[in-house]
């Protein structure tokens, strides 16, 4: 079989002259050399069963460019979707910074070959610390779901308890996460929520508290939109039980919302892909966990964590990995949880959203999002059948409709949407059934009022 | 006009650069801007909402209000573009550099045209939870990647969910841990079995997901040690979590052996791909009777490493053990792509949605642009060129690459400068800061350095013959320097943004500053 | 201003480059010399020496006349304050233990002290765990975990510990039977312990000391071990610091250098001779032996802990030896095996192969045992 030599783009030395001249110099007679310990018996016989290359940049592009059309985007359609990836604008400056090689392509170098990095994460870090009011933020680990997860199992090491109390209203997914990471020596109980507000059941969180516990967990908003009201309550009694008090915040809410310290929290958690990062179908998560400057927690953390430091010059800042013995890779097994690559980028990207917004733009776009969510919430609820005050409680970005008064189900509703250019909210009838046929509506900055009234009047069309 | 060019050289070889990293001595972000400026206008409410709406936070009790503004920078937008360009440029991507001294962590080149389709809005503006007749496009990516790493490794499925290495050897590890729970033996089967050479992470994870770890140190020849593995397997062994090529660039000739003991005794295999560089197309995780297996496609397929991530950690399954693998996976009926939710006795989610799909996209159009002759092509260069680099990395004094010595390697080596230290005092660490004048990564080793004084190159596919012969001449004037001035290395960096750190701050609680605010307390200053 | 204090034995590892193994005794001595023998003990401490440059003015050096200590000190460049005096060319282990009593008279932080495992000896016998010691490694026999693996590295070790990088553990010194070990036979004891500095990574530049790691380690290991024990066994702890800190953590206190025995979360023999311990193996047939590797050298048993004797080993039985160690110092073997020495071939024979070593909570290393 004669094939014709294809000299590769992206391979310099696939020249045949120049691979001739290397294995000359390492005297071997062909690259057979190298895989002396590799045994016959695990060779692939042949050439692997692959697609046909595109060689040419065009036709590859041209392929993909293909592939990629077949999507509809949330530019194309008006899109309601949440629950943990959200839509908000995304400022020029942010895909700008992060598209630029020097951080696309580094990876893992010194401080004295990556200063930029360091410092970029490290301020990335400080202004997530300024918006939580807290002292140590972590360098981003994968996302929220892993940040929870973390921060419980750093709960049940601080506590030296292996039992930790969730709320009830969690994603169904993350708690999926969070159950298969805490096993198998980690308890998790769930304390029931008030069907009313959505909020914590005091009365049963208390109960459960009289058993040893490493933590309470909440969110602020619930996965579900409710803002929980009594955090101090809850956090007090954690406290009162020797339990650390654990919340996960949406980070662009706390322009106007109160940082958890403000009302206990030991630890704060999260998923920071609302600051700057693109939906990208779910690529664009990343986590952080937040806390004081305790050593007994910092000790704990799993992920690396970034320092200020004088160098011998004068004014000049250095930067370098803080406490690192913690981590899996000075220590191997013996290290808490791992250190490996995560989302580094995003924590970077986020810090330039952050920047961007100072604190003027973080408290008009809380603002923004509470007045857009609360209209939607408003006109959806005016809907004859609909029902958009399934919790009490005030609502940040996200919020149930009910529409078991139209004897409709969510997915024949979305479909009808869908023709008509519309996402509508995530059907929750499957994830909580105890909500009947409802759907997670998500509004954010990035909807008009036109916007909204073109939902509700497609639902009403649709209902019709 | 004179010949600047032969000046360039010396005795025929080009000198090396005269580098010097940019140094802006940039201020910290919270130094910079003016009480307010603006980055950034976000969009106005309009007074409909307004005006129907009335006050936004009504509803929202007094304690869960944000009383006194975030204290964060407030800069015009010119302002904020400035001060992460000046910290760009004081980053050493692989784009500007021969990256081949970050061993272990195959810095290749991540082509511009992925990074571009990547960043197309049918990409980027995609929710995940769409109706699957609206990703049509994406969930096609993803399936036909699925086949080709089925095809690349053996194995018969595939998720696409974990965000790195670390998180694909966990979820590995959950899966044996589901399989052994399904057959009523996890609570017997409580050990993990790996060697000192593996990445570190196969430890940790496994014992993040409850196992005992036992490690195998290698035999007198620098393999794994067979002889070991025979005593350490039990009825307890849950498993083996194992790199190969291990992070000295020796490949386990043995494996088979060892897999087939490991299931001897009733345990699972998995295979730790983050070496797989040199292995494409050349053997596979299934002939060497490996159960599961994850691949870096941060790695091995050329996606960005990001400054460390986002990342995925593809891992594969045999069909037996597709009923345990994370929810959803993608299938296709024949007619359209949908997320299935099936395997029966999935470990649950792993991450949210599905994982990192810009990075899935960039790895398929990678792959799609080499074809299996491509991908064959990518190993034997990059053994080539890590076989080339050896030759001349051990012509320096110094420098020795022990275990297995004399032996070729495959994609990467670890080094040693003992020799080196033993005679000039200085350590590898400091001949790594002094490459850093020079413009280049060197990177030593995991902790604990069963290496000692060690460095671990890793020259991928992706430098031309002149580009190692550069990184080589770096070495060797650096070893050079060692002996002829070793204050010189000592001291270094000379010719870097920032000058040596001071180190002891970063492990003394009363000292640490991980943010600005708490440096600020620490330091005693004023807001 | 930092004292520290250097003693170098002038003669140690004479008998190592003309094939005497060792150096012990005046006679011994003058053969080394006849057969042409150079000292080199002056020109490792010199160089270790250097690595204290950097610290400039911080410090000062206290030591002994000429090759004591004096010598190596100018040849690295640095004016030390000399005590004592000594009769150059006839120095003897009582001058040695009169040099390191005078520095710790003279409150030095650190004794630097060139030589073997003999001077290893001679300065424990003068200030036991008083002040914190550190060996330069001059010698023919190195056994002992005080000394560093090359002077180069003591010198840095040294530096770290006056910046106050390091943390401190008891070492062993070890020392051979040098009648014995010229006639061929091997045969260690452990002799006692010095305070000595240690980091895993004082080295300069990017990584950092760590926060009482070793401290976090043992405890780590205690954990896992008080979990695997069970009521009604007994439990031999061999001797060494490691045992030691290990018991400690689980709770009780033992004795650094002899072996102990252990019933339900009690010490029933401290101190135990093998007439103990077979009399308690003979009431309690479960039991179980802890030991650790003696550091440096790998051995398991035969040194120090003879009280474990082969007949207490036949019948505690290999399945319930339990070895455990810091990582690094099984990293500190270089891939050399452990090995048994316990006088009984069969017994030697029966331990050889593989044993598991502890080397962390629910971590450990499959770990070769030499015969």
């Amino acid at each position: 079989m004669t094939q014709k030599k294809i000299v590769y783009p992206y391979i310099p030395n696939s020249a045949p002259e120049v691979k001739a001249q290397m294995l000359r110099d390492v005297d071997a007679s062909s690259v057979e050399a190298f895989y002396a310990d590799v045994p016959a018996a695990l060779r692939i016989q042949g050439q692997m069963d692959l697609p046909e290359p595109f060689l040419s940049e065009y036709a590859l592009r041209r392929h993909v460019e293909g592939l990629l059309r077949k999507n509809t985007t949330t530019q194309q359609y008006l899109n309601f979707l949440g629950a943990g990836c959200y839509q908000h604008h995304v400022p020029a400056i942010c895909d700008e910074i992060n598209q630029r090689g020097e951080f696309l392509t580094a990876y893992a170098g010194e401080p004295y070959d990556d200063h930029g990095r360091f410092q970029s994460l490290f301020e990335y870090c400080s202004m997530m610390g300024e918006l939580l009011e807290m002292d140590v933020v972590n360098v981003p680990n994968y996302d929220g779901f892993q940040a929870t997860a973390t921060s419980l199992r750093m709960a049940c090491r601080i506590t030296g308890r292996n039992r930790v109390l969730l709320a009830a209203i969690l994603g169904r997914d993350k708690l999926s996460r969070v159950r298969d990471y805490l096993k198998p020596e980690i308890e998790i109980a769930s304390v029931e929520h008030d069907p009313k507000t959505g909020g914590m059941n005091l009365k049963h969180l208390e109960t459960l508290l009289k058993t040893e516990s490493a933590a309470v967990y909440f969110e602020n908003p619930s996965y579900l939109g409710s803002l929980e009201t009594h955090g101090t309550e809850i956090t007090d009694l954690a406290h009162k039980h020797g339990a650390l008090a654990i919340v996960s915040v949406d980070p662009i809410s706390l322009g106007v919302l109160a940082p958890p310290v403000r009302y206990g929290a030991d630890i704060v958690c999260g998923d920071i892909q609302p600051l700057g990062m693109h939906m990208q179908f779910g690529g664009g998560q990343a986590g952080f966990i937040a806390s004081q400057d305790d050593e007994k927690i910092v000790m704990q953390y799993p992920s690396r964590l970034f320092g200020i430091s004088p160098t011998r010059v004068p004014g000049e800042y250095g930067f370098g990995d803080v406490a690192y013995d913690r981590t899996s890779f000075a220590k191997r097994e013996e290290g808490n949880e791992w250190v490996g690559t995560a989302a580094a980028l995003w924590g970077i990207t986020a810090g330039v959203y952050l920047a961007l917004m100072g604190p003027q733009g973080m408290k008009e776009i809380g603002e923004g999002i509470l007045y857009r969510s609360r209209y939607a919430m408003q006109e959806i609820g005016k809907i004859k059948g609909v029902r958009s005050d399934v919790f009490s409680a005030p609502h940040f970005k996200e919020f149930v409709v009910n529409f078991d008064g139209t004897g409709r189900k969510v997915a024949e509703l979305n479909a009808a949407l869908l023709r008509k250019g519309i996402f509508g909210g995530k059907d929750l009838s499957r994830e909580f059934p105890w909500l009947g046929e409802s759907a997670l509506v998500c509004v954010t900055e990035i909807h008009t009022q036109e916007d909204i009234d073109r939902l509700v009047s497609s639902l009403k069309e649709v209902l019709s | 006009m004179k010949n600047i060019t032969a000046e360039r050289f010396t005795n025929g070889k080009p000198n090396l650069r005269r580098f010097h990293q940019a140094r802006w001595d940039e201020p910290v972000i919270f130094e910079l801007g003016q009480p307010g400026q603006r980055g950034i206008l976000v969009p106005e409410v309009e007074e409909g909402i307004k005006s129907q709406v009335g006050d936004a936070l009504a509803g929202i009790p007094d304690g869960l209000r944000r009383k006194d503004p975030p204290k964060l920078p407030e800069m015009a937008q010119p302002a904020v573009l400035r001060h992460y360009d000046h910290l760009s440029q004081e980053n050493l991507g692989v784009d500007f550099n021969i990256d081949v001294g970050q061993g272990t962590c195959t810095m290749k080149y991540s082509p511009k045209v992925n990074d571009q389709l990547a960043r197309m809005p049918e990409m980027t503006e995609l929710h995940p939870l769409q109706d699957e007749s609206t990703v049509q496009g994406i969930l096609e990516i993803m399936y036909r990647f699925e086949q080709i790493l089925k095809e690349i490794s053996g194995l018969e499925r595939f998720t696409l969910q974990p965000g790195a290495g670390s998180v694909a050897i966990y979820t590995n590890a959950s899966i044996m841990r589901a399989y052994h729970e399904a057959r009523g033996e996890a609570k017997q089967r409580d050990e993990m079995i790996t060697t000192i050479f593996s990445h570190p992470s196969d430890a940790a994870c496994a014992k993040v997901a409850g196992y005992k770890v036992i490690t195998l140190y290698p035999d007198p020849e620098g393999y794994p040690d067979l002889e070991a593995l025979k005593a350490a397997v039990s009825e307890r062994t849950a498993g083996l979590l194992i790199t190969n090529p291990e992070d000295t660039g020796i490949f386990n000739p043995k494996i088979a052996e060892f897999t087939r003991i490991i299931h001897a005794a009733g345990g699972l295999c998995s295979y730790d791909q983050a070496n797989a560089n040199g292995m494409l197309g050349i053997t596979r995780a299934r002939e060497a009777g490996f159960d599961l297996c994850h691949f870096n496609l941060h790695k091995t397929f050329s996606t960005p490493h990001g400054c460390g991530g986002p990342a995925v950690g593809a891992t594969g399954v045999t069909q037996e053990l597709a009923r345990f693998l994370p929810v959803p996976i993608v299938d296709f009926d024949g007619q359209k792509y949908f997320l299935n939710y099936d395997p029966a006795d999935s470990i649950g989610k792993i991450r949210p949605f599905y994982g990192v799909a810009p990075v899935v996209l960039k790895a398929y159009a990678w792959v799609m642009a080499l074809g299996a002759a491509g991908l064959r092509e990518v190993a034997e260069v990059a053994v080539l060129n890590n076989n080339y680099l050896m030759k001349k990395v051990l012509a320096i004094h110094g420098v020795a690459a022990p275990y297995a010595a004399g032996k070729r390697r495959v994609e990467q080596v670890r080094y040693s400068w003992q020799t080196l230290f033993e005679e000039t005092g200085v350590h590898s660490e400091a001949l790594g800061i002094r490459a850093a004048d020079f413009g280049v990564h060197y990177w030593t080793s995991h902790h604990p350095y069963v290496v000692p004084e060690p460095c671990t190159l890793e020259p991928t596919e992706s430098y031309s013959k002149e580009e190692l012969d550069e990184y080589a001449a770096i070495l060797e004037h650096v070893a050079g320097e060692a002996y002829s001035d070793p204050n010189l290395v000592r001291s270094a960096p000379h010719n870097s943004t920032v000058h040596t750190i001071d180190h002891h701050p970063f492990d003394d609680p009363q000292q640490w500053a991980i943010t600005w605010r708490a440096y600020l307390r620490k330091t005693g200053q004023e807001r | 201003m930092k004292r520290i204090g250097l003693v170098v034995n002038p003669i140690a590892g004479l008998g190592g480059r003309v094939g005497l193994k060792g150096s012990d005794g005046m006679e011994l001595q003058r053969k080394a010399l006849e057969l042409g023998a150079v000292p080199h003990a002056v020109e490792r401490a010199a160089q270790a020496l250097q690595a204290l440059l950097p610290l400039g003015a911080e410090f000062e050096l206290l030591t002994y006349p000429f090759a004591m200590g004096a010598e190596a000190a100018r040849q690295a460049g640095i004016d030390p304050c000399v005590l004592g005096s000594i009769q150059p060319g006839q120095t003897s282990a009582e001058d040695t233990v009169r040099a390191a009593r005078e520095m710790a008279e003279n409150e030095v932080r650190l004794l630097l002290f060139a030589g073997g495992d003999g001077t290893a000896r001679d300065i424990c016998n003068a200030i036991g765990m008083e002040i914190p010691a550190l060996g330069i490694p001059a010698g023919v026999k190195i056994q002992s975990a005080v000394y560093a693996t090359a002077p180069r590295y003591a010198g840095e070790l040294a530096a770290a510990f006056l910046r106050g990088e390091t943390e401190l553990r008891q070492a062993e010194v070890m020392d051979l039977d040098e009648d014995a070990f010229r006639a061929g036979r091997v045969s260690a004891c452990l002799y006692g312990y010095l305070k000595t500095p240690y980091s895993q990574r004082y080295v300069q530049g990017v990584k950092v000391p760590s926060l009482s790691r070793e401290s976090a380690v043992l405890e780590a290991i205690a954990g896992d071990l008080a979990d695997r024990m069970k009521p009604g066994w007994l439990y031999i702890f061999g001797p060494g610091s490691t045992t030691q800190a290990v018991a400690t953590h689980i709770g009780f206190d033992k004795t650094l250098l002899g072996v102990d025995a252990v019933l339900d979360g009690k010490i029933v023999s401290a101190d135990a001779s093998e007439a103990d311990l077979l009399r308690l193996l003979s009431v309690n047939r479960l039991a179980e032996i802890v030991v650790t590797p003696i550091g440096g050298q790998g051995c398991i048993f035969g040194r120090g802990n003879q009280p474990i004797s082969p007949d207490v080993i036949r019948k505690v039985g290999r399945a319930h030896i339990r070895v455990i160690s810091t990582p690094e110092k099984i990293q500190a073997l270089n891939g050399h095996p452990l090995w048994a020495d316990t006088g009984d071939r069969a017994v030697d024979e029966m331990l050889s192969g593989y044993l598991v070593v502890l080397t962390g909570y629910k971590e450990s290393v499959m770990y070769k045992v030499m015969a």
